[in-house]
């Protein structure tokens, strides 16, 4: 069965509260949101009911193993804001974050756009709540993954699968992509945060997360983190389909860098289904590769292989590049987004051999280099070390979201799409999957929509019982599919049964 | 060392002579990169926080997934 890579990105910001005598993130995370969603129930002309999440299908601690219950040691929070967007997302507070998750796309390009959007909702938050709060008070929201004291909060990929690979296949080729990958998708931190190793030992490394990642292969999320996440939560037709749920990455600034994070990772899973990964990239020991590959700003340095070789980085990647262009050529690029999946491959190329050149020349497509090249400059000019608090402050700040804090912003980083894009995207679905019939609900039916979810849309029609409209495969519910039956359904009642037809 | 046979015959350096940890320098890409660069040195004590220090000691965040 050939499956589309649909992909989704979920990211949770960081979050201060800055003027404030105390201050609490879950409250701080529930404020920011609920600011942005009466905004949206108050704006002029708004159709928008609020649509709460539908936690029926949620299983986190199901295990893609196939062992065990799985208790990873929390539930979903049920009792906190939590809503589902006209653009297909949702917005909620997750481990005292507020966290965007992406509708599901079709393609990297549309990953990119959305989670543009995502950070373009968190930003109109931060404006609605400045609204609300007292003078002098503000939040204020960071898209990184660390606070540089040890805590982290992720930045997920989501990836559909064909049910039938084997999940130990995956993992023998995800892991070696996920390991050298942060050449080009880190975001860049100063210092370290590995238990027992000293702050600046290490001046400054390629990824904000690697730092984290204890284990191969494991259930957690939260703590000893895997590098290959086994969570089994299909939020689709389970007997076809796996999520594949990443949650190794960083969240990215630079756009090119998200394109390649999720275009280059869709590739290599699809040769996985395909079961053309070649064998000999196994790693022997990934996690200490992971922190080593994180840590050495020469990309030129080795690790072992499995089979008693080595390797680099850069090494890994040209193989896979040159595998995924021969998987490309051969099987065709239907499943990875069509025309999409060629660019990542020309932008993949020209990022590996720009790295391999020089690792600082790709300074307006990879976060790492462009963070690494300002303060090293700054520090250059200053004459201050790592250390210095000024650095750490531009490290946090090239996160920031606020356009005049904002020092990514300021970096010329190459843009992929267009603000007028960004701005559509905040409040209208992905047109190529099921994203677009939670979507169009929400936007046509929404004081009728009692809650959704990734599978479904419950509906209120008025009757006894509430009516539960499955969407159990991902790629159907498009615009192509359900236009045209939104168009001649005044109301709710008529689309379902329609549905029923 | 049992070099990859692929990746040598995509001639492409071989990562065999393993230089001593050498930090990357920040030598320019591009002429108007780098004047750019200069350009942002000079502002960007504007955007940085007025209190950095006290800024990076109060960013702590919850862990999260």
């Amino acid at each position: 069965m050939v499956v589309p890579k649909i992909c989704g990105l979920e990211t949770e910001y960081g979050i201060t509260h800055r003027g404030a005598e105390e201050s609490n993130p879950i409250t701080a995370s529930s404020l920011l949101i609920n600011a942005y969603l009466s905004g949206l129930q108050h704006a002029p002309g708004s159709p928008i009911a609020r649509v709460e999440w539908d936690f029926e299908d949620e299983m986190p601690g199901r295990d893609a193993r196939g062992v065990g219950g799985g208790d990873i040691g929390y539930e979903p929070e049920t009792h906190l804001v939590n809503a589902v967007l006209t653009n297909g997302s949702r917005y909620y507070v997750d481990h005292a974050h507020p966290e965007i998750s992406g509708p599901e796309c079709a393609d990297a390009r549309s990953a990119v756009v959305w989670d543009r959007a995502a950070d373009l909702i968190a930003q109109r938050s931060m404006e609605a709540a400045r609204a609300l709060l007292p003078e002098g008070q503000e939040l204020v929201v960071y898209k990184n993954n660390s606070d540089g004291k040890g805590n982290s909060y992720g930045c997920h990929e989501n990836y559909l699968m064909d049910r039938a690979t084997p999940f130990g296949r995956i993992v023998h080729g995800a892991t070696p992509h996920f390991v050298t990958r942060q050449i080009f998708c880190g975001a860049g931190k100063v210092g370290t945060e590995a238990a027992g190793v000293e702050r600046f030992s290490v001046p400054f490394q390629l990824s904000q997360r690697a730092d984290f990642f204890e284990e191969e292969v494991g259930l957690e999320t939260t703590l000893k983190r895997p590098i290959v996440n086994t969570r089994d939560e299909p939020h689709a037709d389970a007997r076809h389909y796996r999520r594949l749920h990443v949650i190794v990455g960083d969240a990215n600034l630079a756009e090119v860098a998200t394109f390649l994070k999720v275009g280059t990772t869709a590739l290599v899973l699809a040769l996985v289904e395909h079961d053309l990964f070649p064998d000999d990239l196994a790693l022997a020991a990934p996690v200490q590769a992971i922190r080593a590959v994180s840590c050495d700003l020469s990309l030129r340095r080795p690790f072992r292989l499995a089979d008693g070789t080595s390797a680099t980085a850069l090494d890994v990647q040209w193989e896979l590049l040159e595998r995924c262009a021969k998987y490309c050529h051969d099987v065709g690029t239907e499943a990875v987004g069509g025309a999409v999946a060629d660019e990542v491959l020309a932008r993949w190329e020209t990022v590996l051999t720009q790295l391999e050149t020089e690792p600082l020349s790709p300074a307006t497509t990879v976060d790492w280099v462009a963070k690494y090249r300002l303060l090293d400059a700054y520090r250059s000019r200053n004459g201050c070390d790592w250390n210095d608090s000024r650095l750490q402050a531009l490290d946090l700040q090239y996160h920031d979201l606020r356009p005049e804090r904002s020092v990514a912003d300021r970096l010329s980083l190459e843009r992929l799409v267009d603000a007028e894009q960004v701005r559509w995207a905040t409040e209208n679905p992905p047109p190529d999957t099921r994203a677009y019939f939670r979507g169009r609900c929400l936007q046509q039916f929404s004081s009728h929509v009692v809650a959704a979810n990734w599978d479904s849309v419950v509906f209120d029609l008025g009757g006894e019982t509430l009516r539960r409209v499955p969407m159990m495969e991902p790629a159907r519910g498009t615009r192509q599919h359900v236009a045209s039956l939104f168009d001649e359904c005044p109301t709710p009642a008529d689309l379902i049964g329609r549905l029923q037809q | 060392m049992a070099e990859r046979e692929r990746i040598q015959k995509s001639s492409r350096p071989s990562s065999e002579s393993v230089p001593e940890e050498e930090a990357p320098t920040a030598s320019p890409t591009g002429d108007r990169l780098k004047a750019e660069l200069d350009d942002l040195l000079d502002e960007i004590d504007e955007v940085l926080e007025t209190n950095a220090e006290e800024f990076v000691n109060s960013y702590i965040q919850k862990g999260g997934q």
